[in-house]
């Protein structure tokens, strides 16, 4: 058995602890914010923290989150309005959606680690996670306005 | 135009959700307005679409018919209806509607397809005159319950104002009286606002779907469930056509949470690949993982089939070779051969474009219950009465058996116009007798999919001893999308000649010739982004920019010189009576060389070109007609000395006539942009031994954050706003990459023939 906090909630799980967090949390807790886009830590949309840190959640096995604390996007403020979630829509960044949850999760755990990043380090730190709809300049944008609040 | 009606009282609205007091709907029947009137005359044999609703709190609920995949349909076309309504856009409501195009297609154009940049330029007309109707019907509401004449009555901004007596309801308090009260049609239809009276449509407004989007609350196929629901992933032939021989699932079974292996039966070899499911090997399971992890233990036989041939070293060249050979005459203006033999100078060169795929972030999902009538499917796609008709024939059912709701979609770019994954997910569920939800992988979205055809070009031009051209000569050759119908085909189709090439938009070239060679279609090739336009504009903008440096003049006033300024160009006058005009009139629509002029001095302006750059610095333009949108594009490259590059700057000028969303114009324009540069740098799909190489983001890498231009400029050109609206979603990709390789040049006198760039600067 494998126990973990997911959001602040105690949980437990007893399956294959081989299992990525990913596919527990999305198949077995029903929370579907964190995407599945590649399932090899090359695109970022399953993006989540753990113990505060961003993971690449389609690798990761939930025993790896053993006695640890995992946040995933609907976490990451109660209302919804956490400074990168604020920005996100005041530079109404959004386009098909689906890798926003990834890149909202990399993005405030960057701005966790390093509050005040230069414009190489926002590229160096979103540069893990796609967007096929192209709204980087955008989630650059939002970064750096968030980055202001934080 | 629709004939508006109040349905307020209709029992099918139970079913659609909508419960508000006052609803309204479109009887529309496709390109009869007769017909459908006649039909209310008998007792209303039309069903009427249910486009708006109006709750007693007030609350306007917009039906939204086409799919969202990022586009921004659901914030556009609605925005339209409350202009006219005069509803407040805070107190408006999206309710997405399931496939049905007897009920949800007001414009009677497009069976809800979302495809082909058609949603605004379909639906500006019919959403305006359904606002129209709903702001007379209200204000007659309002009328009747002061008894007053309705002449007196005015809406603004969610409520109902009586000038004289100072008096005012909301949108909801009137409602209870609307019921009964019918639109007149015809002359006494409703009046639609003035264009400058307008306070939505062309205005910024920011996506509806924001919030969720922005908390992980949004819905994608992906996402969907039904109680009792079952997760199936399938290994399919990695060769186009090929079957399962024979399968060992012992060790798939034995993974915990793995339920069934059952296998798919392979499409009838006689029978075209559609958009139907393949076959293959399925995995049935409790989660994703069982099914994966089980997936991997499958040990499958596969017969290759008759594409095992297909491999990339020849079969290209088999394209450059039937470029150079040509036979199929499309488009012939003058006397192409005289003008050679009389030319002072001849050039030639040859492009090619690679295949890619679509890369949708959310790879294709569908969740299907066979087992209920009617059929439950709910998944992202594009086109969900084209998913419910081959739903039915995977299940021997009819299209009515089918009932399909549409989620938001990860992305679509053409790959989710094909419910394959629909028709899988069918199948199984029928199979084990549970709902079935069936998801994709990247390697299975990389490696199965409908391919962007890849092409050659052969270009051939002569000039006059002034450098002006006298003579074109484009010879294009590509394995056709037909082919998903057709396998046999080897020529290309009608709407592949219309995305931008029979249109060949060098109007003042006096001899013009346009000819297509043959092909064999040997992988699924189907729609990607903007289609055969993205060859198309990167071989004719790259060679003009040659011919240009031939006759030692300025590109953009040489591109300017073979364009013109002519207010149409007449593709008659070629000896072509008709060709495909993104399936529009072409008087409605027609080819004007002087916006696709316009547009590019509008970007050369902006883009500060001709000014002198740094060494290692190159400006870039090229533009495109496509979906009837003018786009003109510059890009500003560094080479560095290791043959790398970054775009620091990006400009784009777009003319697409008459635009709702400016806000969503440019947004589309900036994510066709780094669409573009995926295919300019890095997008390249390849075959060996008839299967596709690449598999997932490191081998198919797409750009990235730490590659892509941040700084995309998008200049809306309001000199043809009075025009009709024109597409937005497709027409920013096709420009992007020649530009780019023509900045390369500018930079470096390189020229790269062949996409992507990949390493080619760093060979040099």
């Amino acid at each position: 058995m494998i126990s973990m906090k997911i959001n602040g909630i105690s949980r437990q799980f007893h399956g294959d602890p081989n299992m990525p967090l990913l596919w527990y949390v999305r198949d077995e807790l029903g929370l579907t914010g964190s995407k599945f886009g590649c399932g090899m830590a090359l695109c970022g949309a399953c993006t989540m923290h753990v113990d505060g840190a961003a993971v690449r959640s389609c690798v990761t096995p939930v025993a790896v989150a053993e006695g640890k604390e995992v946040t995933t996007i609907e976490g990451l403020d109660a209302n919804g309005n956490h400074p990168v979630q604020r920005a996100w829509r005041a530079h109404n960044v959004p386009q098909c959606g689906y890798c926003q949850s990834g890149q909202i999760m990399s993005a405030a755990a960057l701005l966790n680690a390093n509050p005040d990043p230069s414009d190489d380090e926002i590229i160096s730190g979103m540069a893990g996670n796609i967007c096929r709809c192209g709204t980087y300049q955008r989630i650059f944008a939002a970064v750096r306005t968030a980055a202001q609040e934080v | 135009m629709a004939r508006v009606q109040n349905i307020s009282r209709r029992d099918f609205l139970k079913q659609s959700g909508a419960t508000g007091a006052l609803v309204l709907g479109a009887a529309v029947v496709p390109g009869s307005m007769v017909a459908a009137v006649r039909a209310q005359g008998v007792g209303m044999s039309v069903q009427p679409n249910l486009f708006v609703a109006i709750a007693g709190d007030g609350v306007v609920t917009i039906t939204c018919s086409r799919s969202e995949m990022g586009q921004g349909v659901r914030t556009g076309i609605p925005m339209i209806l409350a202009d006219e309504l005069e509803a407040d856009w805070h107190r408006v409501s999206i309710w997405q509607a399931p496939g049905d195009e007897t009920k949800y297609d007001p414009a009677g154009k497009d069976g809800q397809n979302t495809d082909g940049s058609r949603s605004t330029r379909h639906h500006l007309d019919v959403m305006r005159e359904l606002g129209a109707a709903g702001r007379y019907v209200l204000e007659q509401a309002a009328a009747k319950k002061w008894g007053v004449d309705a002449s007196e009555v005015y809406a603004k901004h969610h409520r109902l104002y009586h000038s004289a007596s100072g008096r005012s309801f909301d949108f909801g308090e009137v409602v209870d009286a609307a019921a009964d009260i019918a639109v007149p049609t015809g002359e006494v239809a409703p009046k639609l606002k003035d264009p400058s009276q307008w306070k939505y449509i062309g205005r910024d407004m920011p996506g509806v779907d924001n919030y969720d989007m922005s908390t992980g609350g949004a819905n994608y196929g992906a996402d969907a469930t039904i109680p009792g629901m079952k997760i199936a992933v399938v290994a399919r032939a990695p060769v186009y056509r090929g079957k399962v021989k024979s399968f060992d699932a012992t060790e798939a079974l034995a993974v915990q949470g793995v339920e069934q292996v059952v296998e798919i039966p392979a499409l009838p070899d006689d029978a075209p690949a559609e958009f139907h499911a393949m076959g293959g090997v399925a995995v049935v399971g409790t989660n994703t993982w069982s099914v994966l992890e089980g997936r991997r233990k499958l040990v499958i036989e596969w017969d290759d089939g008759p594409n095992v041939g297909h491999d990339s070293g020849t079969y290209d060249d088999q394209l450059r070779e039937a470029a150079r050979t040509g036979g199929h005459v499309i488009r012939d203006r003058g006397n192409v051969d005289e003008a050679f033999a009389a030319a002072d100078k001849v050039t030639e060169a040859e492009y090619f474009v690679p295949y890619f795929i679509h890369t949708p972030m959310e790879p294709p999902a569908a969740l299907v219950d066979a087992n209920v009538r009617p059929v439950r499917v709910i998944t992202s796609t594009q086109s969900p009465n084209e998913t419910r008709q081959y739903v039915a024939a995977s299940l021997g059912l009819e299209k009515t058996d089918i009932e399909c709701q549409v989620t938001l979609l990860g992305g679509g770019f053409g790959r989710k116009s094909k419910p394959d994954f629909a028709c899988e997910a069918a199948i199984l569920s029928k199979m084990v007798g549970a709902p079935v939800r069936v998801q994709w992988t990247r390697e299975d979205e990389i490696r199965n999919g409908y391919y962007h055809s890849a092409s050659a070009h052969r270009m051939k031009a002569g000039m006059d001893a002034n450098g002006r051209v006298t003579a074109w000569h484009h010879t294009g050759a590509w394995p056709s999308l037909i082919g998903l119908w057709a396998p046999q085909v080897k020529t290309g189709h009608a709407i592949e000649y219309g995305l931008g090439l029979i249109d060949t938009p060098y109007n003042e070239v006096p001899n013009l010739r346009i000819e297509n060679g043959e092909a064999d279609v040997m992988i699924r090739v189907g729609w990607y982004r903007s289609v055969n336009n993205i060859q198309h504009a990167f071989a004719m903008n790259c060679f003009a920019n040659e011919l240009a440096e031939a006759a030692g003049r300025d590109p953009v006033d040489y591109l300017l010189e073979l364009i013109g300024d002519a207010d149409v160009m007449d593709l008659k006058d070629d000896g072509v009576p008709e060709h495909w005009n993104y399936g529009d009139s072409i008087d409605d629509w027609p080819i004007m060389p002087k916006r696709l002029s316009n547009a590019l001095r509008t970007v050369a302006a902006k883009s500060g070109y001709g000014k002198s750059l740094p060494k290692g610095h190159g400006l870039g333009l090229a533009v495109h007609r496509s979906f009837h949108s003018y786009v003109a594009t510059a890009v500003h490259v560094v080479v560095h000395d290791d043959g790398s590059f970054r775009v620091p700057q990006v400009d784009v000028a777009i003319d697409c006539g008459r635009y709702v969303n400016p806000e969503g114009v440019r947004k589309q324009i900036e994510g066709a942009s780094i669409y573009g540069h995926t295919v300019a740098h890095s997008g390249k799909i390849t075959t060996s031994k008839g299967a596709v190489v690449q598999s997932n983001f490191h081998d198919y890498p797409v750009t990235r954050m730490s590659n892509a231009p941040l700084d995309i400029r998008v200049h809306i050109v309001e000199d043809f706003v009075h025009l009709r609206p024109c597409g937005v979603g497709e027409p920013g990709v096709p420009p992007y990459a020649p530009a780019l390789v023509n900045a390369i040049h500018n930079a470096t006198g390189k020229r790269i023939r062949s996409l992507p760039i990949g390493d080619q600067l760093k060979s040099a």
